[in-house]
């Protein structure tokens, strides 16, 4: 009898223990949490700067010389078409240029009165100033010296000179600085023109030399308190983020730039 | 001849101009604004003068911390601690050193000294830029030292006007309905008190009870509601004066007389021949107007505040919902759609909006809608509240709300609540007593 409760409950204990250990929640640590990482915005730009992968560059320059053998292999006759009438204005135009210029050196009585009287001297100069001109302006430069170049790299280049809006990825870096400082004024009536333009100038490092609120006027007309107070908030964000998140290159285009300021749409919510 | 060729070269020059690059800004922070309240600054003198009168140590900080209580409790702002600032408060008349204050990211400084002339307390205070550097606003008090308190929501309200382009309303007071007692044998008493709890007067003794204390926007005049012999009164109460007056005995139920907004009418609902309408009453000559006249039970009425139009509670769709119609009852239009009833209407000071209970599955809700019904949102859930009244500037209701009770009826209690537009800055406001029916009242200095 005694044997028998001593077995049973020793195969209790031992059922107990089994059960105990593997029972998942008890063997189970405590969840470690990791800390939470504020994540950051990163701003994407046109293009990626990024390296292929050795593998993925490879199969791309596979894939590249494919489809260049196969537009070569379709289409030759074409390509030599297209290039002929390209390249045919192009001497016409220089010897145009040329001829111009010819003419105005070799026949002083085609040039305006006031031309005629200048001296050789001073006919020097003035073609030298056409070249301080051109220092004075990058894109001039360029376009002074790539006469001997085609036609179709200058377009090129000019294009990327040209191009005077931010990109988008700039922009909105700049607009993810300024939306972080400004302080909306929750009092404001949301049935009016909630519009405040500001000009600024800006130091190539994105520091502000200048502010100027352009419908100024508005500040003190009676009735319009409110806008005086959404100037001044927005006078305040730009002074608080200052300097500004500018591209680092390219100051000749931002160096003055516009910020509408417009709280409508946050307080009509 | 030289320069002049120069010169006329220089303007053919084809110089590249680029386009100015615009850059809209949409969004910003509604976070609090970073202010910092120095304390107001008070010659030893003075100090010892108020010490005597008003038995506080430093008047000067005491006014600053009311200044700096009210900023924060609107939401708006964030004071900052005192304990970082670098500039001492002896700096009422000088310009402040910005840059001091720029180092612990306040945007906006109030500074200023108060001062013991002629038995009278002279507040001065100056509110500055700080990122601009340059004074906002300069102004100064003189008044009875015992008003201290007001002179802090005073400036209060000047600063926060300068800062957020909306009227302030911290120099206001609220009435309510003190209750004491248990549930079923409950006291209720008129009281009075300034905004931010301090003040506390009860107006009433307790005897009758009390009900909807409503201000007249237009001045410290109040109408409520009280049972005499069991039979409801409405009555005008003068708090300055403290002058009292019957407007008049109605039949049957009554309900929440409230003033027009030039303080000359009151409307209200009353039962006559068992209908529950709408009628005004003029107080000059004491004639009563029927405005609306139909079959259901129609309630609660509130006006616009260009005394325009009307907005009531009725039945007449088969369940309580919110009508608008014109000042005379005519073009009565629906404007609450939504599932469950809706009551206590009231329409904002600014007139934009119009504020309202909704019970919706056994819970109610403070919310807000635009006046024609669209834009509907619900700012506050919770078992029992309602009630609720707007500040003078229209950006914060304040209304009460019920905990639960027990099987026993014990653990029950009423408190006052205030909430702003934005739904989050959700505040109990302590009073002595348990509190229902809040009323908020106008500016009162302007």
């Amino acid at each position: 009898m005694n044997r028998n409760i001593g077995i049973s409950s020793g195969l209790h204990i031992l059922l107990v223990i089994i059960t105990a250990m593997s029972l998942p929640f008890l063997s189970k640590k405590p969840i470690d949490l990791p800390p939470i990482v504020s994540v950051e915005l990163i701003q994407i730009t046109d293009q990626t700067n990024i390296p292929f992968a050795p593998k993925a560059k490879k199969t791309i320059e596979k894939v590249k010389e494919k489809e260049k053998k196969l537009v070569s292999e379709q289409a030759p006759p074409k390509i030599v078409k297209k290039q002929k009438p390209d390249a045919v204005p192009l001497p016409d135009e220089k010897i145009d240029k040329v001829k111009k210029i010819k003419d105005k050196k070799q026949n002083p009585e085609k040039i305006d009165n006031e031309v005629k009287q200048v001296s050789e001297f001073e006919k020097d100069k003035l073609f030298d100033l056409n070249n301080i001109a051109a220092l004075i302006d990058k894109s001039k430069v360029e376009s002074a010296e790539i006469k001997d170049k085609t036609d179709k790299v200058t377009q090129d280049q000019d294009k990327s000179i040209d191009f005077s809006g931010l990109s988008l990825s700039e922009e909105d870096a700049l607009k993810a600085q300024i939306f972080g400082c400004w302080s909306i004024p929750l009092g404001l009536p949301y049935n009016e023109n909630l519009l405040v333009r500001i000009k600024l100038q800006l130091k190539p490092d994105g520091s502000i030399i200048k502010s100027e609120i352009l419908d100024h006027a508005r500040m003190n007309k009676p009735g319009q308190g409110f806008y005086k107070v959404l100037a001044e908030s927005a006078l305040r964000a730009i002074k608080l983020c200052q300097p500004l998140r500018v591209p680092s290159k390219g100051y000749e285009r931002w160096k003055e730039l516009q910020l509408n300021f417009d709280a409508r749409e946050m307080l009509e919510g | 001849m030289l320069l002049r060729y120069l010169f006329i070269l220089l303007i053919l020059l084809p110089i590249k101009v680029y386009a100015l690059i615009e850059v809209d800004i949409t969004r910003g922070n509604l976070s609090p604004l970073p202010i910092a309240i120095s304390p107001l600054s008070i010659d030893e003198q003075s100090k010892e003068s108020f010490k005597k009168i008003i038995k506080k140590k430093n008047i000067g900080s005491e006014i600053s911390n009311i200044v700096e209580n009210n900023l924060k409790q609107s939401g708006l702002f964030n004071p900052l601690n005192k304990d970082a600032f670098l500039q001492k408060p002896d700096i009422a008349n000088l310009k402040p050193r910005f840059e001091d204050w720029n180092l612990i990211k306040a945007q906006a400084l109030v500074t200023g000294k108060v001062t013991f002339v002629d038995e009278k307390l002279r507040v001065e205070f100056r509110l500055w830029d700080v990122l601009a550097g340059k004074e906002m606003l300069a102004l100064a008090f003189t008044t009875v030292p015992s008003n201290w308190r007001r002179v802090g929501h005073i400036i209060t309200d000047k600063v926060y006007e300068r800062l957020t382009g909306e009227k302030g309303y911290f120099d206001t007071r609220i009435i309510y309905v003190a209750e004491e007692g248990p549930k079923i044998k409950r006291i209720k008493k008129l009281a009075i008190m300034d905004q931010d709890g301090f003040n506390n007067k009860f107006l009433t003794l307790g005897n009758e009870l009390v009900l909807t204390p409503r201000f007249n926007p237009t001045n410290q005049m109040v109408t409520y509601l009280s049972y005499f012999r069991n039979l409801p009164r409405v009555y005008l109460l003068d708090i300055e004066t403290g002058m009292q007056e019957v407007v008049g005995d109605f039949p049957g139920m009554t309900f929440a007389p409230r003033f027009s907004p030039d303080g000359k009418k009151i409307i209200m609902s009353f039962a006559k021949d068992g209908n529950s309408d709408i009628y005004t009453m003029d107080l000059e000559n004491r004639v009563v107007e029927r405005i609306t006249n139909h079959p259901s039970i129609d309630t609660s009425p509130s006006y616009s505040p260009d005394g325009k139009y009307i907005c009531f509670n009725s039945d007449r769709s088969g369940y309580q919902q919110i009508y608008v119609m014109d000042s005379n009852g005519k073009n009565v239009k629906r404007i609450s759609f939504g599932n469950g009833l809706y009551g206590t209407p009231v329409w904002s000071p600014r007139g934009d909006l119009i504020a309202f209970t909704r019970l919706r599955k056994g819970k109610f809700y403070i919310g807000v809608m635009r006046t024609d019904g669209t834009g509907e949102r619900l700012l506050t859930e919770n078992f029992y509240q309602e009630a609720p009244s707007w500040s003078p500037n229209g950006r914060v209701l304040i209304f009460y709300r019920e905990t639960k009770t027990n099987s026993k009826g014990e653990g029950f209690s009423a408190k006052l609540w205030s909430i702003d537009l934005t739904g989050y800055n959700e505040k109990l406001v302590e009073t002595e007593t348990d509190a229902s029916d809040p009323s908020w009242s106008s500016l009162l200095s302007n």
